[in-house]
């Protein structure tokens, strides 16, 4: 059996005697006598650590690994530096609780603000927090920040990823707050039906570029739009199309979000991943979440801490903006060390080849008979119909190692990062043919 | 010390990634960004130093005690992390066939079996990423449960004062009402208090057991029965669960729902404030209404259930943080039945031993047997001699140890709250409890001294008003 205590069985003995008592059972003797289990929790033995290693092998040998992956839909695989993994294993950094004691926590503090900067810079907004759940949890916040006692209702883009309209759906419903989804018209949030949804009750617009169908969105006319009838506008990113798109700031948001997982956190099943979230000037002082600002010690020595915390729940308690606490702050180191080792140039070159790819993968398929589903310009997904079975299709591809796009409603969702080289999209196109023939 | 910014040398880079093998595609016009993408550049050499001085600057449980109250900051281990570096789990995309997953969803549905044993819970989610979004889902759970019946008008969520800060501001989330309840004189709640507040409109109750000044509510059976009486709910908040994993059960106590720190109670690391899991369990009744999918375990495979048509619906992407309940399961299957239980006796053992030492010196407000947290007060000193919590906690940065939570639970002045955990031995206990005295009694001592504190940290106290008042919130050149 493992255990991860200290003290010997005749330390716990001198321990007990120093309090007074001659048994653990007498620590909670103020407990109900029926409520104490009597044969403990029903659960397997405990195992040395071999063995557990081994047991959690086994699991791990049950999945299985695709050495080459077409599929995104909300989690991609990039290429991750060697660099990050090797900072965020650093055991302090681990293990460290959130940085309340500014003094011995100035490394954890200092790697936020810069966390927050790159976030930024890289959205061309003017504050980040230091991190919230994920990119669908960022959106469902960013639509809280922006309701107002007389506006209140939500209007999202039906072409953002299920999930985030999920996750807003809940959250809003949660709040006792509307929330309607806006048309897509040939693969594009429909921006003349927007016009027609804002009223003075519409509290903002949420938008995804690229959207979930890898399409690029008319962003900064959605932004007008919204504005135009007093309506916040809210953005959500993909991280590495933002560092060659227009930005959320250059498009007029008032707040941008976004997955951060692109940024250098593995695939992991789905987490954990990194919610980014960005706010204009003006909506600062409504960001959830932690946030660290610059300042200076008694001496005058710079000096980060956390701050704005009367926004929060340990101060405000019912009236909090939020009641997040703890985030995912070890993901957006990963995410500065990624862009920090990446560079600009690195970031751009990677949104550069996942575009290019893609686009040589669709024209690829297409003439093999998969035509694209919608016209408008893409970054790194796009849809195509089949001209064949699609199960029997994914199967064949399986079969070679291969995991193809995700089957949807409006045909297949294929994706390309750096990670796909042409010699594979081009065995993937030979695969098909078998399939097609 | 400079940031990646003011290292940032123009023209240097990594080569990370090889040249393009397709013709190149960029956006159109209409698209392109204008604002030049201002990130550092730096050699790998550079970023590896940052990284190493940026963790010279921070203190982990690797660095030494830490005994910060209601989070549990026990040892992580090790072999955790290396489960959760299998290249079987982290290179595996959400959105793989289901007959390609069935690790990842055995590592779900094992550890929602064990889970269950552990709170005596029927079912369990873990989309939820952390004890405040694991609030969040229970008490969604709850209005769902009441709409259900035809009960919306219950819009209720009573509150002790002694509560954590999520458990209100989660309520409100929820569109619930917060109805706050004073602690009685033993810091448990008042019986009294409690029968008057619960009514028609009361939703639930948020409660955490032990409470926050580390006292078993010994009339719990009574508590929750009052408030189902009344027709509510009654949430466990489960970040004091340390205390009696594997020896009581929330779910013998009365209650209906609970979160659990994950990264707290089963020794998943901090991370410097996340990612943790707070996965949510329920008893059966209310099992239809958690996020949806479901891991189901059936006879020849796991299966991911979509069609939950009571669901509130998800809370979440994907599968919540799966990599944190991956540790998770691996601590539970390391310690198994008997290393739960003893993990919680040494638990509170550890927080009894360390009192009753520091009690010679400070003033303790339990009075007898604490579970795995107790409450110190400095109030006396904090008004006859200017020496408060804070100063306490500052003096003990100075000796290389954490201090404890401050100012917390709020309906104590001057509160340090303490959790040395299970994972400190003896000689650890010892040494913290002659730092503290001496601390103390040096403190008391040089009243002056004792504000000047720390002296030996990086930096020394920050002006937290400036912060705020003039936010910098990013780097300007």
């Amino acid at each position: 059996m493992g255990d991860y205590l200290s003290s010997t069985a005749s330390q716990r003995q001198e321990m007990l005697k120093e309090i007074g008592l001659s048994s653990m059972e007498e620590l909670y003797a103020q407990v109900p006598g029926p409520l104490i289990l009597q044969n403990g929790p029903d659960l397997p033995e405990g195992k040395a650590e071999l063995e557990v290693h081994e047991t959690v092998r086994q699991m791990a040998d049950k999945n299985h690994v695709f050495p080459v992956i077409f599929r995104g839909a909300g989690a991609y695989r990039h290429y991750i530096p060697a660099i990050v993994d090797t900072v965020v294993t650093k055991e302090t950094f681990l293990t460290a609780y959130t940085p309340y004691q500014a003094e011995i926590s100035q490394g954890i503090l200092q790697s936020i603000f810069e966390y927050q900067t790159m976030i930024c810079e890289l959205t061309g907004m003017s504050a980040s927090n230091a991190s919230v759940y994920d990119g669908a949890t960022a959106a469902a916040e960013a639509v809280a920040m922006c309701r107002e006692r007389k506006r209140t209702k939500a209007l999202i883009s039906a072409a953002a990823h299920p999930d985030v309209i999920e996750t807003v759906r809940t959250y809003c419903w949660s709040a006792g707050s509307e929330m309607e989804l806006i048309p897509v018209k040939d693969g594009r949030t429909d921006l003349s039906a927007l016009e027609n949804m804002l009223d003075e009750t519409t509290a903002c617009v949420y938008i995804a570029q690229p959207n979930y169908y890898g399409i690029l969105e008319e962003t900064e006319k959605a932004g007008e739009i919204a504005h135009a009838k007093g309506a916040k506008y809210i953005m959500g990113v993909n991280p590495i199309a933002a560092s060659i798109l227009k930005t959320p700031g250059e498009c007029g948001a008032d707040v941008a979000v976004g997955e951060g997982q692109p940024l250098g956190l593995h695939l992991g099943f789905g987490g954990p991943y990194l919610g980014f979230m960005a706010a204009a000037s003006a909506m600062i002082r409504k960001l959830p979440g932690r946030i660290v600002g610059e300042t200076v010690d008694a001496k005058g020595n710079r000096a980060y801490v956390l701050t704005l915390q009367a926004r929060e729940q340990h101060i405000r308690r019912e009236k909090a903006s939020s009641n997040i606490c703890s985030n995912q702050a070890l993901c957006a180191m990963a995410a500065s060390v990624y862009m920090t080792s990446m560079g600009p140039g690195g970031m751009q070159e990677a949104a550069y080849q996942c575009m290019s790819k893609a686009h040589y993968l669709a024209r690829e398929l297409e003439k093999i008979g998969f035509s694209p589903a919608y016209e408008g310009e893409f970054f790194h997904e796009f849809v195509t119909k089949s001209p064949v079975d699609v199960q029997m299709l994914m199967e064949h591809l399986e079969e070679n190692g291969i995991l193809g796009g995700l089957p949807t409603s409006s045909g297949i969702l294929w994706c390309t990062t750096e990670m796909n080289h042409k010699e594979d999209m081009d065995r993937l196109i030979r695969l098909i043919r078998e399939v097609v023939k | 010390m400079e940031l990646l910014f003011e290292k940032s040398v123009k023209g240097r880079k990594s080569h990370i990634l090889p040249a393009c093998d397709v013709e190149l595609v960029k956006p159109s016009d209409s698209f392109k960004r204008v604002q030049e993408l201002k990130l550092p550049e730096l050699s790998e050499n550079d970023v590896s130093r940052h990284y190493s001085a940026l963790e010279r600057r921070t203190y982990g449980v690797n660095n030494g005690f830490y005994p910060l109250g209601s989070c549990t900051m026990k040892y992580n281990p090790r072999i955790n992390e290396v489960a959760a570096s299998l290249p079987g789990f982290t290179e595996i995309h959400p959105l793989q066939p289901e007959h390609t997953v069935q690790g990842s969803l055995e590592v779900l549905n094992l550890a929602e079996k064990y889970l269950c044993e552990i709170t005596g819970m029927d079912a369990m989610t873990f989309q939820p990423a952390a004890g405040a979004h694991g609030e969040l889902t229970g008490i969604m759970l709850f209005k769902k449960y009441h709409e259900a019946n035809g009960d919306a008008k219950r819009r209720s969520i009573i509150v002790p004062d002694s509560a954590h800060g999520t458990n209100p501001a989660t309520a409100v989330m929820a569109g619930m009402k917060v109805v706050n309840i004073n602690s009685g004189e033993d810091g448990c709640v008042d019986l009294d208090q409690l029968r008057a507040a619960v009514g028609e409109d009361t939703a639930g109750l948020m409660l955490t057991n032990p409470n926050t000044l580390g006292i078993f509510e010994k009339d719990i059976l009574e508590i929750t029965k009052i408030v189902h009486d009344a027709g509510g709910l009654v949430y466990y908040d489960g970040a004091n669960l340390n205390a009696i994993m594997g020896v009581i059960r929330p779910g013998d106590m009365g209650f209906d729902c609970v979160h659990l720190n994950l990264h707290k109670t089963f020794a998943t690391p901090h991370g410097g404030g996340g990612p943790g899991s707070g996965a949510v369990g329920c008893k059966s009744f209310l099992a239809g209404f958690l996020p949806k999918p479901h891991i189901v375990a059936e006879a020849d495979a796991f299966k991911q259930v979509y069609d939950c048509p009571d669901s509130i619906g998800k809370v979440k992407s994907f599968n919540g943080n799966f990599l944190v309940v991956l540790r998770a399961l691996t601590y539970i299957i390391t310690l198994g039945r008997e290393g739960i239980a003893e993990g919680a006796e040494n638990a509170v053992l550890n927080a009894n031993y360390l009192m009753k030492k520091l009690s010679t010196c400070y003033q303790v407000v339990n009075k007898g047997i604490c579970m795995h947290e107790f409450v110190l007060t400095m109030e006396k000193e904090a008004k006859e001699s200017h020496v408060t919590a804070m100063d306490i906690a500052k003096a003990l940065l100075d000796n290389g140890i954490h201090p404890p939570t401050v100012y917390f639970p709020l309906i104590v002045p001057e509160a340090l709250m303490v959790e040395p955990t299970e994972t400190e031995g003896k000689e650890m206990l010892d040494k913290a409890a002659e730092v503290f005295i001496s601390i103390y009694q040096e403190g008391m001592k040089d009243t002056a001294g004792i504000h000047q504190k720390p002296v030996t940290t990086v930096i020394g106290r920050p002006d937290e008003v400036k912060a705020a008042r003039n936010p910098v919130l990013r780097y300007q050149p």
